[in-house]
């Protein structure tokens, strides 16, 4: 028989509990749900929008009744659950339900705290947390004029700005002088009371509360001052009180919140919490973020998987009113070790302050200009090395080394809407925005897979970001998630990769199984990554699984518009001889390879080749000793090189003979996205070595080692690593480079935004600091290497490997014809 | 009239693999999914005529290697939000693992 799981409290964090369990099993509990509200989930933090009369309450239900009869869960609405004996495991519901479980899921949510000053129980008096709150608001405004919302907080500011849309005269009454003290420093809010006031809200500032004036509703509030003003609406928003009475009751161990562990369960193993009534590592979290974090480690561990761990979340705020735009994050007050990064506009009504502690983000405010507060979250979550940034951190994220796409919000609301965003599949503003409104997109990926914008070369995709804050104003959760692998798994790659070394597996089916694959053999975008991950943890032991590669990298050749193939041999540093060309020559006309193109990596390409013959143009190369050179990978492409002190007056060092070294050292490797290098003779650099994956300049005192470089859809240039003196440490330095980006990097990230994500400084101290951790990085790419350096056309031309990938199954054509 | 013509067995074609067969209609690719069903499309994308015989399968569908279509091995037809149909063929395995193409 199923185990008997009850939800009490049927909002959001329970709720998304139940969805991320029915996701990992649907089949493993009887589950019941019990809410007090008379509804189904709703979005409560879409409230302040239907209380603004932006949206309605219909768009804000998440699951309708019909949801929870699809995936059979017994919902009880109206119903209070009283008691909880938890030696008996039942729980008793105010309407006489009692009902067993065997696990149970406390989701009790918060109340808003009501001050206790006389006057507190009047009719009128509400707080603002729910459907029912919002109806009294939307009576009120019907049929009185003076409302009065005590706290200036974020949501007594979304309900102030609500109540005056409703056409009320609100007064925002704060304790202190200062609004949103737990999001704003004093600078942003006073730029947001002065905005707000422009809107047409009034403040009364440090005001305290002595009693709520009236004899059967409210009339008026008076302060300690003696000062009164006429309400017919209050609205307490000073807070939240956790609900933890009924946990309380039963001897569950409470303090602030529902005391839980790293797996969201109480100190009754049986009972978990999650949500606004919980108390984890010491805090409450009221945002809807960190609730969903832990709804997915919950239901991980409720689905007896037991691998995730909720660690507490840093969390960023966004006020919801249309037109005012704040961020904030983290600790943006300091500390007296933290330095403060500030920009000011005053009459743009731009402010952004930065706090930064030993080279990391700790806290951010933003105000008037939010584009970036996603960005800077992220960085502050990764703990990201600023420094290489820090002067120019708070133009944003469009500053950084970005030519050729300027990417400013305002640019993007000033468009043409036949401005082109999506240079590749042709997608301009209007379809986009069009798509937007009409399919109700939401996220990147929609976008994406609508309008296909964004989706090849990716180069747009913070255009498209913008479109979509633009679009959807407050709607759009600025919020970085962690994104998921794709469509197939709710995890991460960092997850994905973590839990392939600690569980040891060895093929993608193992690591679909083990991590709740939804689909029977994943995708496109998925297969690749695993094989990748696997072959990079497992070099001796994984088995390449060639039907999880892309095509070109099956049947080693990069595939053409038409259909052909695409040839290009390694040509060691770019120096080849006569014997080779010839042969090369020889190839084009024996097989009719309609264009013969030189590269931009220093090779000979040739195109236009049909399937069947790659096999007898590989087998012809191999004769004169060419090989694979992996034009067709995400692997080590080409090492481009400048001809050195072989020949030329201003050569310092011999970099041909450099970069024949690095190329026979590193060629087979298979890295997250392709990986190009060169080396230029002397710092004139004609090998163009400061835009590749890995850069070697010359100098004469020996080499300088550059990283990070990209030429390709956002040019970059390298970061200097360090200078090293002899070729040997060229090549160590090199092999580390590359080991690391292999380990650390998500599949199909170039180096560049690698670095960028993790910070120059985490690289140099993993390979120029720490002297022991590049030897070891330097011994693991060396393994790998091992079991890399097979050229994969020999095999395929001579050694019967994968021979049904260049043959037709059948020829029916001529059986056909004598059927007929 | 239905021609039913023996094109090889189960085991020419790898698992989540295609292998192409030449006719009179044009190359046709058939397919061979995990769970060892068979099917048989036109080998050529309703967007830009890419190969789909060289695409990767996953479920009953196969990734065009060229731009990422996704076509419905069973109908042919391109997984919404894209639009478009292939040529669909009826293929069957006997019990003995040989494949008939029915054209």
């Amino acid at each position: 028989m199923k185990e008997k799981l009850i939800c009490i409290g049927n909002g959001m964090a329970g709720i998304r509990t139940i969805e991320e369990l029915l996701k990992l099993n649907p089949e493993q509990y009887d589950i019941t749900v019990f809410g007090a509200e008379p509804y189904g989930n709703y979005n409560r933090i879409l409230l302040s929008p239907v209380l603004a009369g932006e949206k309605k309450f219909d768009d804000i239900i998440l699951n309708e009744e019909q949801w929870y009869q699809e995936n059979n869960i017994t919902l009880y609405t109206g119903h209070t659950i009283e008691r909880i004996d938890r030696a008996k495991r039942t729980v008793y519901s105010d309407k006489g339900i009692s009902l067993k479980y065997d696990r149970l899921l406390l989701a009790t949510g918060s109340s808003p705290f009501i001050i206790p000053v006389p006057g507190h129980t009047l009719p009128g008096v509400i707080g603002f947390r729910d459907i029912k709150d919002v109806e009294i608001m939307l009576d009120a405004a019907k049929t009185s004029k003076h409302a009065v919302v005590i706290g200036g907080g974020l949501l007594g500011l979304e309900a102030a700005n609500g109540l005056l849309k409703q056409g009320m005269e609100v007064t925002v009454v704060h304790l202190l002088d200062s609004l949103m003290e737990q999001q704003l420093d004093k600078a942003a809010a006073a730029l947001l009371k002065n905005s707000l006031e422009q809107t047409g809200l009034n403040f009364l500032m440090e005001a305290e509360t002595a009693e709520i004036l009236g004899d059967t509703k409210v009339s008026g509030v008076r302060f300690k001052n003696g000062e009164e003003i006429p309400a017919d609406l209050v609205v307490m928003a000073v807070g939240i009180r956790p609900n933890i009475e009924l946990a309380k009751k039963c001897g569950l161990y409470s303090e602030r919140g529902i005391v839980v562990n790293d797996t969201l369960q109480t100190y009754d193993p049986r009972i978990y919490a999650v949500g606004e009534c919980v108390q984890h590592r010491n805090k409450l979290y009221g945002l809807v973020a960190p609730l969903f974090e832990q709804a997915k480690v919950c239901a991980n561990h409720l689905a007896n998987l037991g691998y995730a761990r909720y660690e507490g979340s840093i969390t960023s705020t966004k006020l919801k009113v249309t037109g005012i735009d704040v961020f904030s994050a983290g600790n943006f007050h300091g500390g007296k070790d933290s330095e403060e990064l500030i920009f000011q506009d005053p009459s743009q009504g731009i402010y952004k302050k930065i706090v930064v502690e030993n080279n990391q983000i700790k806290g951010t405010v933003l105000y008037g200009d939010t584009l970036d507060g996603a960005w800077y979250f992220q960085l502050m979550r990764d703990g990201v090395d600023i420094s290489a940034q820090r002067e120019r951190l708070l133009f944003g994220q469009a500053h950084l080394g970005n030519s050729g796409h300027s990417d400013d919000t305002n640019a993007v609301a000033a468009m043409s809407d036949n401005t082109e965003i999506c240079g590749c599949n042709g997608v301009c503003k209007g379809d986009i925005v069009n798509a937007i409104i009409e399919k109700k997109l939401f996220t990147l990926d929609d976008v994406r897979s609508q309008t296909k914008a964004s989706s090849s070369c990716g180069s747009c995709t913070a255009l498209v970001e913008q479109l979509l804050a633009f679009t959807l104003g407050s709607d759009y959760s600025a919020t970085p998630k962690t994104k998921p692998l794709c469509a197939c798994t709710e995890y991460p790659h960092a997850d994905v990769k973590r839990v392939i070394k600690e569980q040891h597996l060895t093929s993608t089916r193992e690591v679909m199984d083990f991590m709740n694959w939804t689909t029977p053999d994943g995708c496109h975008v998925c297969r690749p990554a695993l094989n990748y991950y696997l072959l990079c943890a497992w070099p001796a032991e994984y088995k390449d699984e060639s039907q999880s590669r892309f095509i070109n990298e099956r049947i080693h050749a990069n595939i053409q518009k038409d259909g052909t193939y695409s040839v290009v041999p390694r040509v060691w540093g770019g120096i080849t001889n006569p014997q080779e060309l010839r042969k090369m020559a020889e190839v084009a006309e024996k097989f009719n390879v309609p264009t013969v193109k030189f590269t931009g990596g220093q090779r000979i390409d040739f195109l236009g080749v049909k399937k069947q013959d790659l096999p007898g143009i590989w087998e012809e190369l191999n004769k004169v000793g060419l090989v694979s050179g992996h034009a067709y990978g995400k692997a080590l492409r080409t090492v481009k090189t400048c001809v050195g002190t072989d020949w030329c007056r201003f050569g310092t060092q011999d970099s041909t003979g450099m970069g024949i070294k690095l190329e026979k050292l590193t060629w087979g490797s298979w890295t997250p996205h392709k990986f190009k290098m060169a080396v230029s003779g002397c710092p004139r650099n004609c090998a163009e070595a400061t835009i590749k994956d890995f850069g070697v300049v010359a100098v004469d005192s020996g080499w300088e080692l550059y990283i990070g470089g990209n030429g390709g859809i956002k040019v970059r240039v390298t970061d200097l690593l360090c200078k090293v003196e002899s070729e040997d440490e060229v090549l160590e330095y090199c092999s580390a480079f590359i080991q690391m980006y292999r380990e650390e990097a998500h599949y199909l990230e170039r180096t560049a935004p690698w670095i960028e994500r993790v910070g120059l400084a985490e690289i140099k101290n993993k390979i120029v600091e720490n002297a022991d951790n590049r030897k070891a990085l330097y011994q693991r790419f060396l393994e790998s290497q091992k079991y890399a350096q097979q050229d994969p056309w020999e095999e395929r031309a001579t050694k019967g490997v994968a021979q049904h990938e260049f043959k037709v199954l059948k020829d029916i054509s001529t059986q056909q014809q004598e059927l007929v | 009239m239905v021609n039913r013509i023996n094109i090889g067995t189960i085991n020419d074609i790898p698992k989540l693999g295609a292998r192409v067969v030449q006719s009179k209609q044009g190359e046709i690719a058939v397919f061979r999914t995990a769970d060892d069903s068979v099917f048989a499309i036109s080998d050529s994308c309703p967007h830009k005529n890419g190969p789909l015989s060289q695409g990767i399968v996953s479920g009953h569908t196969v990734t065009c290697p060229l731009h990422n279509w996704r076509i419905n091995l069973e109908t042919g037809e391109a997984i919404a939000p894209d639009e478009g149909c292939t040529g669909r063929f009826t293929v069957y395995v006997e019990a003995d693992g040989q494949l008939f193409l029915e054209i």
